[in-house]
């Protein structure tokens, strides 16, 4: 098992390596740079210009550029916003509580609802029930998030007033940072109905953004269980006379979940990137709306940096998924 | 700055709060998060509403909902015969933000304006590289070169020495760069080792007090009771940040806020027809032109600037472009601007005649050309490309083949400012209400030099009409320069001026009192809330 954990924690080091030479690379392969487009329609003079892209370390060749810039990554150090002089670290960390409170809802959302429908679907194969989990999740899976959101949010929040349109919080409760969690942050502050304020603010957002993943696990989560359903074991199991739930639960589900898990790591990329479109939506102050505002103020340094953060996030998902398979699948880990 | 900035204890909020349970709290679903709160550092609108328009005073300040200059700290200044000294005479018995950390000793005084002024100007002041910023507008309206000294006389009187007679001076100290900081908070900041405190969470004399920032999330402000002008009607003020125009349109609805900014313009009519929503609008402060490159041939030629200029269809780019939310424009100022001059006749559009111009400018065939569009919407041009491909079409009639170019924003601004282009789009939103602001900063020979005038036009009647203006503070003489500047503008066209747009603001129809202000920014001192 060590050897195991030892392999796949090496196999992370050239995939990071892998990402920050592309993040670095991709945003200053984008035409356009941030000197040009801090001066606006207003211009700036030759001087200006120089003494400003020495201020933010232009000046040099490119390739010096990024072994500084990974130099300092290496001694945690991630730079400087070109434009709110913030350490990016600093407004990572600011803002990140946010997202993954929202993508951790939205996966306990996709997973519970996912695993359920899929599981109920295949069971009851080519029934009505099937039929209509697959056309839901189907339909769930080409939604455009955009329109999803405000379609809910119209419904929802400005016609029935069930939900509030957007944001973490109602404006009458005043909570203090804590953890920067606000179903933590609420609990801890003396306001009363906050808790129950934040939970209803959670709803569409999760709904919006647990939608597509959620129907990418029923589908997965549905021909897994069908291929293990047809397997010999589960025959001898019936054979046995054991009750169909512990069949079901027991045997057939423990094998049908390794793809599934698989695809639920895969999912960590797919939320996160989702989120960005989320936060706009809902006005939920994370770190999408961050990171495509810098990227159209070409602020280099929070792109590469907020790039890097969320690779690393998602690299280190996966090898937690990896290392999942072990317990649940001996065979994996016994594999050289 | 990590956990969000909290000034005010929650607890001692929340027993305000039960006390006077009809306490109005106004919501306002502002576009974005400010890049701080010292609005010397920065050039954004949205900064602007959330730090100089609610937190400071200015000496000077423009009056609420127009471009001229009414008394602000200073409750009246003289300006010597010369046009070079200026002496402010300030307001007693003002007083600065008190809040948990921080209590005014003293009222505000002439050392306050010295603090704030000679911190942007003099390079050795111990505050000059806090926070490692630039003083942007304080550069951009040339306020280093024209100051020659600031001193107080006494505490209640200062004197700023000019360099050169500059008839913008007044206008440029009631713009944001130029508020009120408090000397004293600064002194015991410094002290306590955290001087960056006086940009994150700055103590000024303005009607609301900063109680609590989250980035992206909502910014809160409480009424400065002691507000020399009287507290506020409303007692909290929120900025409920939405940057999705839809959302914040759906929060309108659904009464989360009382005003919002930026509205799609496809939701304009909508919100009209709404007896919810009372929808406000104005022209804004700005212009979009297309500028010819005369230096380029064919148009240095001024047959060829105006043959095209008669050949352009505005009606149409109006009606397709702006859908409504503009008016045409045919001069480089907008009209709520003074010295707009209302004589002067625009080009009608006439395909004909056009040609004519053109065949006499010896091109009856027509030539080719290109025309650079914007990737980007701005203000004063919701669709730059859409434009491009109307002016395309109506050229192409009278033989007139250009080509469409456009590049990524920074490109585009950058080989502009170099002249590679023949015909570009830009355009312009005004800083301080003077019409200097458009004339001197786009259409100048100095500007033709630095790459600000994108047409290159050297004019050298329109420049000196622009220049005496500028050293003249006789309004009724300054005001006469500039209708004439604009009579030779438009004739010499270097120029297609297209159209100042149309700025909408909806609001809930319980908030009374709002004026919209001519430069775009939001100020809600002055409104209040009906049941």
């Amino acid at each position: 098992m060590l050897y195991f954990i030892l392999r796949r924690i090496g196999m992370v080091i050239p995939t990071f390596i892998g990402v920050s030479l592309f993040a670095f690379a991709l945003i200053h392969l984008i035409p356009g740079d941030p000197v040009t487009v801090m001066g606006g329609e207003r211009g700036m003079t030759a001087t200006e210009r120089a003494e400003l892209e020495a201020m933010l370390g232009l000046d040099k060749p490119i390739w010096v550029q990024y072994f500084q810039y990974i130099g300092n990554v290496l001694q945690g150090d991630l730079g400087t916003s070109y434009v709110s002089r913030e350490p990016v670290m600093s407004e990572f960390l600011t803002l990140f509580p946010a997202t993954i409170e929202l993508t951790v809802c939205a996966a306990i959302f996709a997973s519970v609802v996912g695993l359920t429908l899929g599981i109920l679907a295949a069971v009851r194969r080519g029934g009505l029930l099937d039929h209509t989990v697959m056309t839901i999740s189907l339909t769930g899976y080409s939604m455009p998030i955009f329109w999803w959101g405000l379609l809910l949010m119209l419904l929802f929040s400005v016609n029935l007033g069930w939900t509030p349109v957007s944001g973490r919080m109602d404006v009458i409760y005043w909570i203090d940072e804590v953890t920067g969690f606000m179903l933590i942050d609420t609990l801890l502050s003396d306001e009363e109905g906050a808790f129950t304020a934040a939970v209803q603010h959670l709803i569409l957002p999760s709904i919006v953004l647990g939608t597509i993943p959620m129907a990418v696990i029923a589908r997965m989560t549905r021909s897994s269980m069908l291929e293990v359903l047809g397997e010999d074991y589960i025959r001898t199991a019936r054979a046995k006379g054991l009750s169909k739930r512990r069949i079901i639960v027991k045997h057939a589900l423990r094998n049908a979940l390794i793809p599934v898990i698989t695809v639920m790591g895969l999912q960590v990329g797919l939320l996160l990137s989702g989120a960005i479109l989320t936060e706009t939506i809902f006005a939920w102050p994370g770190i999408g709306k961050w990171l495509v505002e810098s990227i159209s103020r070409r602020d280099y340094p929070v792109v590469q940096g907020g790039l890097l953060l969320i690779a690393t996030i998602i690299i280190l998902v996966n090898l937690l998924v990896d290392l999942m398979y072990g317990v649940v699948n001996p065979r994996v880990r016994h594999s050289k | 700055m990590r956990k969000g900035l909290s000034l005010f204890a929650g607890a001692a909020l929340a027993t305000a709060m039960a006390t006077s349970a009809a306490a109005d709290t106004f919501v306002y679903c502002s576009e974005g998060s400010p890049e701080g709160f010292n609005p010397a550092f920065y050039t954004s609108g949205t900064t602007f509403d959330a730090s100089s328009r609610t937190l400071f005073n200015r000496l000077v300040e423009f009056e609420r909902g127009e471009t001229n200059i009414v008394p602000g700290l200073a409750e009246s200044w003289d300006i010597s015969d010369d046009g070079l000294t200026y002496t402010f005479h300030l307001r007693e018995n003002v007083k600065f933000h008190q809040r948990s950390d921080f209590r005014p000793s003293r009222d505000f005084n002439a050392e306050d304006v010295l603090f704030s002024f000679n911190r942007q100007m003099n390079e050795n002041h111990p505050y000059h590289e806090v926070s490692n910023k630039d003083y942007a507008y304080f550069g951009y309206m040339g306020m280093g070169e024209a100051i020659e000294s600031i001193r107080a006389i006494d505490d209640y009187t200062v004197e700023f020495k000019l360099s050169s007679p500059n008839a913008t001076f007044l206008a440029n100290l009631a713009m944001d760069f130029a508020s009120i900081h408090s000397a004293e908070y600064a002194d015991e900041m410094m002290e306590a080792g955290t001087p960056t405190k006086v940009d994150q969470t700055p103590i000024g004399t303005g009607p609301f007090i900063l109680a609590q920032y989250r980035k992206d999330s909502l910014i809160r402000y409480v009424a400065h009771n002691a507000y020399w002008e009287g507290k506020a009607d409303i007692d909290r003020l929120v900025f409920s940040i939405t940057p999705d125009a839809s959302v914040r349109y759906a929060k309108l609805r659904a009464g989360e806020c009382h005003h919002m900014v930026y509205p799609n313009p496809a939701d304009v009519a909508e919100m009209q027809d709404d007896p919810n929503i009372n929808v406000l609008s104005q022209p804004g402060l700005n212009v979009g032109y297309l500028a010819f490159n005369t230096n380029k041939e064919p148009f240095g030629d001024e047959r060829v600037r105006q043959a095209l200029n008669i050949a352009t269809n505005k009606e149409a780019i109006l009606e397709a472009v702006y859908r409504g939310a503009g008016q045409i424009a045919k001069n480089p100022i907008p009209p709520t601007m003074w010295s707009y001059n209302e004589d002067v006749v625009d080009y009608d559009y006439d395909t004909e005649y056009a040609k004519q111009l053109l065949a006499e400018a010896g091109y009856p065939d027509g030539f080719e050309t290109d025309i650079w569009a914007m990737p980007v919407q701005r203000p004063y041009n919701p669709n730059a490309r859409r434009m491009a491909e109307l002016i395309q079409a109506d050229w192409a009639r009278i033989g007139v083949e250009a080509e469409i170019v456009s590049y990524e924003w920074g490109e585009y601004l950058e080989r502009s400012q170099n002249g590679e282009h023949q015909t570009m789009m830009l355009g312009w939103t005004g800083d301080n209400g003077d019409p200097d602001n458009f004339l001197n900063t786009l259409l100048s020979c100095q500007a033709a030099e630095t790459g600000g005038n994108r047409a290159f036009w050297c004019n050298e009647e329109f420049d000196g009409l622009v220049q005496q203006a500028l050293r003249t503070t006789d309004m009724e003489e300054r005001t006469a320069l500039y209708e004439e500047a604009q009579v030779v503008f438009k004739a010499d066209a270097p120029w297609i001026t297209i159209a100042h747009s149309v700025v909408f603001e909806p609001v809930r129809p319980e908030v009374k009192g709002y004026k919209m202000s001519p430069f775009g920014s939001h100020y809600f001192y002055g409104v209040s809330l009906e049941e």
